[in-house]
Parts: structure tokens; sequence; C-alpha cells
């Protein structure tokens, strides 16, 4: 079942990227579906932004994790270089969890 | 075209090393998961860590592979709206903007873009080889060395998944419209559904949130 999961991982990505040149080209999709187009990522990175910090299986933790996770946002919004950040983040997650 | 070439081969160079570091990341989080060949093959064919991290969140979480891939998948929808904005820059038939969008990854997208969403296709061409072997090298490293060495965690390791995704998002959302608000929104969705739903629905549900573009700018 891994190797179906591989599979339907590379031939979905490769779909969605090839299907706007394949098919849009250079025409412009209707100004509604643009609007939705233009916010499905900061939705989608949100929810996975929220998850991958907050939830432990089905609970809500407050961990380690957000105080690093709040300290590289806070760089990102300062326009620290990405590098920066997730060095400083991780570095922040392990050093309290040494600690605790 | 060649210092365009030069420039491109040096600032993917220094994006690649967070690649790397997140393959590395990723390998160590997917060997006892999938296994180290299955993690290092499926870098080497996916090459997405939205894809990858999406769908191993949901293994991990016990999640089922139907369920794993339509949420690495959704992960990856950004890559539609990324191919219509970047196909219009790639001269030539609609193959050749194809196959110039398949080379297109969040880090060589953000290095080509020229503004008022213009790109430039040879930079995405020449940052792809960099941005591709540190992806997969770092997963190599990781999935072998999961064993060896110390856990993901203790390293704070696990932290780098969210700040990379943080890393696309603060762009966003100091564009035009309404990100900011939709990101709340999603934000509250999915700390409200976590608790009740199974793995992967409060990620569906937040990216839902986007349809609130289609009620027209305020």
């Amino acid at each position: 079942m891994t190797w179906v999961l591989i599979l339907a991982l590379a031939a979905g990505t490769i779909a969605l990227k090839v299907v706007g040149p394949l098919l849009a080209g250079g025409a412009a999709p209707p100004p509604a579906l643009t609007r939705v187009i233009a916010l499905l990522t900061p939705a989608l990175l949100t929810g996975l932004v929220i998850t991958s910090t907050f939830a432990s299986s089905h609970d809500l933790v407050i961990d380690a994790r957000v105080a690093g996770v709040g300290l590289g946002l806070a760089l990102l919004l300062l326009r620290t270089p990405l590098l920066v950040a997730l060095v400083a983040a991780a570095a922040t997650a392990a050093a309290i969890r040494m600690l605790i | 075209m060649s210092s365009t070439k030069t420039q491109a081969v040096r600032a993917s160079a220094t994006l690649s090393l967070p690649t790397a570091a997140l393959g590395v990341t990723f390998g160590v989080l997917a060997a006892p998961i999938l296994g180290a060949l299955a993690a290092i093959v499926m870098s080497a064919v996916v090459w997405s860590g939205g894809a990858q991290f999406g769908a191993l969140t949901v293994l991990t979480g016990g999640g089922g592979v139907g369920l794993a891939a339509g949420t690495g998948l959704l992960a990856n929808a950004r890559f539609v709206p990324m191919g219509i904005g970047f196909a219009p820059s790639v001269s030539g038939s609609p193959v050749r903007r194809a196959l110039a969008a398949i080379l297109v990854v969040d880090a060589s997208f953000a290095l080509a873009h020229r503004g008022e969403g213009r790109f430039d296709p040879e930079v995405v061409v020449w940052s792809a080889p960099l941005q591709y072997l540190g992806w997969v090298l770092g997963t190599i490293a990781g999935a072998l060395g999961a064993s060896t060495l110390a856990s993901p965690t203790s390293l704070g390791l696990d932290v780098l998944f969210p700040v990379f995704y943080l890393g696309l998002l603060v762009p966003e959302l100091r564009a035009a419209g309404r990100p900011l608000a939709v990101a709340v929104a999603a934000a509250v969705v999915a700390l409200a559904l976590v608790p009740i739903t199974p793995e992967g629905v409060p990620v569906l549900a937040a990216a839902a949130t986007a349809l609130l573009g289609l009620k027209g700018q305020p």
C-alpha cells in the first residue's frame, strides 16, 4: 500500500503542476474562481501549521512546539531569512525539551 | 542568459540548505513508518515536501492510504494556481510550458518571480537540480541515519515542518485581497475540528475556507 501511495502522490503532483499550463495556457479563469484559487494557499498552509503545532493525535496541546513555531513566526514577520528562522525554531524547541 | 543561470544556481544553493534540512527531517520521521527505501523513493519521485509531510502526518496519526494521498495532494493544490500563473511566462508550445511547470517547486517559484505576476522560466530550470539534490540527499541521510541519530523531537526537528509552511504563508498574508481573514477562519476551523474528526479532516476543512473568495471583494 505504501507503493500505491507513492505512485498516487507522484502522478497526482505532476498532474497538478501541468493542468494549468496545458489547459489554461495564457487565458485567465473567471474572477470568482481566481479569488478562491488565490486564497486556497493561505487557507491550506494555515491548516497545516495549526495541526502540526497544536495537535497531538486528537488532543490540542501546548508544548515546546508552540514556543519554537512562535519564535519562527516572529522572525519571519521581521523578514528574517527562512534558514535562520528554521534553525532558531528547532533550537528553541530542543532547548525547552532538554530543560523540562 | 549565462548570468541568469549563474544567479539562479547561486540563489538556489542557499535555498537548498533548508531544503536538505527538511529532507533529513522527512527521512528521519518517515523511515519508521514507511521503511527507509520507500521514504527515499518517495522523495525521488514525488519531490514535494508539502505532499509528503501531509501524507506522513495522516499515516502517523493512524489514517489510511486514501486519506493520506488525498491530504498530500490537497497540500499540493497550490500548484494549480501556481501553474496558471507561471504558464504565460514560458514561450513555446503547451507541452514545453507543462515540462517547465513540472520543475516548479516553492523555492524556485519564489526565486523566479519578477513581480507583477511575471516569472523567469530560466531561473526555475536552473535552480531545479540543486533543489532536487538537496531534497533527495537530505532524505537519504535522514532515512539511513534514522536509527542512529538522536530522536528528531529531541533536536526540535518536528518544528521545521510548521515553520517551513509559515515561511510560505507569511508572504501570502502580505498579498492583496483578504488572505489574513481567510487564514484566521482556517485556523479556527482547524482548531475546532482536531478533537472531533478523523486525521486529515481539519486540514481539508481549513482549506475549504478559501471558498470565502466566492463572496467578491470587500
